[in-house]
């Protein structure tokens, strides 16, 4: 089983956000990047795959801050082969970034491709049903479980309030990770830096960054509530003080 | 090409989604500024009656037996082939588990452009997207020829997507199904939890500011100090440090307590959507922009490991 896991590196939403001087993209060059948590799902997932049935994991991530680290992460995690896709994808939308990953992504013949079920900064739809139809693979995404069957996976799929849909899926298939079996397994630094001497990083070009059939954005703002909290303020104990005061109101103590 | 909005109504097992009500009202203040009609789209089997209260003006519908669930093949080969025949304006999808399966799909497969995360439109027809866990808004010429939208809740009442009158249904013809490369084997309940989160009154929800699973006991104390159970956001319990009967939101549960005191939540709109019908949500967070402080009554800015203990023994003290 050949399986292909796709890893992004997204703002970290606890930092402060800054939208750039032509006021309609955000500001990549102030943003800390960290890999999408969902990615971290996918990867778990590939490598419960591969510890389970054999086969191998590709990791590919594009070249971004943190990405080297990303990848050896994952290989410390038991991931086999690394892949930085080199290219300029400051704002880049998902429709090209689709384009450019078919072609390495068909290049690895993979029979199974692993991503995270979305990013949170997200325009124009996700990568992975993007590139299914490019691919001609098809894709289910919001999956929480995957077994191999032969030349099928039964996946679960996840609809509100905990209901599962099991469905029977044709490799070779896309899947969008949703959440893996298992949380995400840690793995200690040492062993990150092990793998950053035994595993290496092959780098690949991205082909045409072609951007049609994403959408135009004029402008991008930081939303203006309609309405605030009324903030309490004051010492740990003059907090719990007030707050008592708001349990008591509403008959609660 | 028409001027018409559609709305690929979801539904599931029976049952019509929310989020089709509210694309429903939000295809109405799109085709007052497009100038088209209000058009849903019905996919099922022997599945008409879910359309008797549609505010639409008219109901497309496709009958098939292979459209009875939803899977994404057969979806997408369905709509592919209506799209392309009538060429609308705009085509509403949720940004949920079906949704998200189709209009990334067929913008490719149609070559169509696509906007996503859209929550409202404005007066000229623009879409305002939310992105970045709620913290950016994005906002964009609804593109041409046809734009494929993906919506989320939070613009728009459901009760506006809804009509006493029943809307006119037209049957449209299915194309072949065949050659499906995806298969719905069954459903599988949700697992029942010792407690009903949707029907407690005091909810005690920690988010992944509380960090580990040993922490939790601190919410624990909280929550019994205060007669309340305790839920969490999607991160605790994809770690496991609480079972999933617990979450909130998106995918987990809608819940509607008369306090709703969130610990480190940041408040993500997948998280958000599922707890506005709260009566108080007071909120504690180290970050003066998390967006939770926009829905929330009451506010503290502040670690909460230096509140939590504190603010139990004085709950204790007062009961
Ligand atoms: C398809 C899909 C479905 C989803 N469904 C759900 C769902 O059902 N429910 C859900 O919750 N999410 C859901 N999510 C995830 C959602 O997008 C957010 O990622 C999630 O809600 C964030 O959880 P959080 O607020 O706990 O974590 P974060 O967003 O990481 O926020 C943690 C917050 O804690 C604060 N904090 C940190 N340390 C402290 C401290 N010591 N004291 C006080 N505050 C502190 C930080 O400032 C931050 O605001 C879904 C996502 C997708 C893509
Ligand atoms: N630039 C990228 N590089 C690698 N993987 C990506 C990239 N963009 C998206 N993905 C994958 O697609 C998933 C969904 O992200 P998105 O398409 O942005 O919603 C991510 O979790 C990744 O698995």
């Amino acid at each position: 089983m050949n399986i292909v896991v796709l890893a992004k590196l997204v703002p970290d939403l606890v930092e402060e956000l800054t939208i750039d001087a032509n006021g309609n993209a955000l500001d990549s060059s102030f943003a800390r990047l960290i890999i999408n948590e969902f990615d971290d799902h996918a990867i778990e997932q590939g490598i419960l795959l591969k510890e389970r049935g054999g086969g191998s994991v590709t990791i590919i991530a594009p070249d971004a801050e943190g990405a080297d680290d990303v990848l050896f992460t994952a290989a410390a995690k038991g991931a086999d082969r690394l892949i930085k896709i080199k290219g300029d994808f400051s704002n880049v939308n998902n429709h090209a970034l689709a384009r450019a990953f078919a072609k390495v992504v068909s290049g690895i013949k993979p029979d199974l491709v692993l991503t995270g079920v979305q990013a949170h900064n997200d325009l124009d739809g996700a990568l992975g049903p993007l590139l299914a139809e490019l691919l001609e693979m098809p894709y289910i995404g919001y999956v929480s479980a995957v077994s191999i069957n032969g030349d099928k996976v039964l996946i679960k799929k996840e609809y509100p309030g905990g209901l599962l849909a099991e469905m029977d899926v044709q490799l070779p298939a896309i899947l969008g990770i949703q959440a893996a079996e298992e949380p995400p397994r840690y793995v200690a630094v040492s062993k990150v830096r092990q793998a950053m001497k035994t595993s290496s990083i092959e780098e690949q070009d991205a082909s045409n960054l072609d951007p049609c059939g994403g959408s135009a954005i004029g402008r991008m703002f930081q939303p203006e509530a309609s309405s605030h909290a009324t903030m309490i303020t004051g010492s740990p104990d003059e907090v719990a003080e007030k707050l008592v005061g708001v349990f008591k109101e509403l008959g609660i103590v | 090409m028409t001027q018409d909005i559609y709305i690929v109504i979801e539904h599931l097992r029976g049952q019509v989604a929310d989020i089709s009500y509210i694309m429903l009202a939000a295809a109405r203040e799109l085709a007052q500024s497009a100038g088209g009609n209000v058009i849903a789209v019905l996919l099922g089997h022997n599945a008409k009656e879910l359309a008797a209260n549609f505010a639409a003006d008219q109901v497309i519908y496709l009958d098939h037996p292979a459209l009875a669930d939803f899977t994404p093949d057969a979806y997408q080969k369905a709509l592919a082939d209506l799209i392309q025949k009538n060429q609308p304006r705009a085509v509403l999808f949720g940004s949920t588990s079906i949704g998200s399966d189709l209009a990334s799909v067929l913008s490719i497969r149609l070559d169509l452009p696509l906007a996503s995360s859209c929550r409202s439109f404005t007066k000229d027809g623009k879409f305002v997207s939310q992105i970045c866990g709620g913290k950016i808004m994005a906002e964009g010429a609804l593109p041409s020829p046809t734009a494929l939208v993906t919506m989320i809740p939070g613009g728009y009442k459901s009760e506006e997507g809804k009509s006493t009158q029943p809307p006119t249904l037209t049957p449209a013809e299915v194309p072949a199904l065949d050659a499906l490369r995806v298969a719905l084997k069954n459903y599988v309940e949700p697992q029942a939890g010792d407690v009903d989160i949707a029907k407690e009154p005091i909810l005690i929800s920690v988010g992944r500011g509380i960090q580990n699973k040993d922490n939790i006991a601190l919410a624990e104390d909280l929550a019994t100090a205060l007669g309340g159970v305790v839920t969490g956001s999607r991160p605790v319990i994809d770690q496991a440090w609480l079972p999933s009967s617990r979450l909130v939101g998106k995918s987990g549960k809608h819940v509607k307590p008369k306090i709703y005191f969130t610990l480190g939540i940041s408040g993500a709109p997948e998280h958000v959507e599922a707890i506005t019908d709260s009566d108080t949500i007071i909120a504690i967070n180290t970050d003066p922009k998390a967006p939770i402080f926009d829905i929330a009554k009451y506010g503290v800015e502040m670690d909460l490991f230096d509140l939590v203990e504190v603010l139990t023994e004085k709950v204790k003290q007062a009961k």
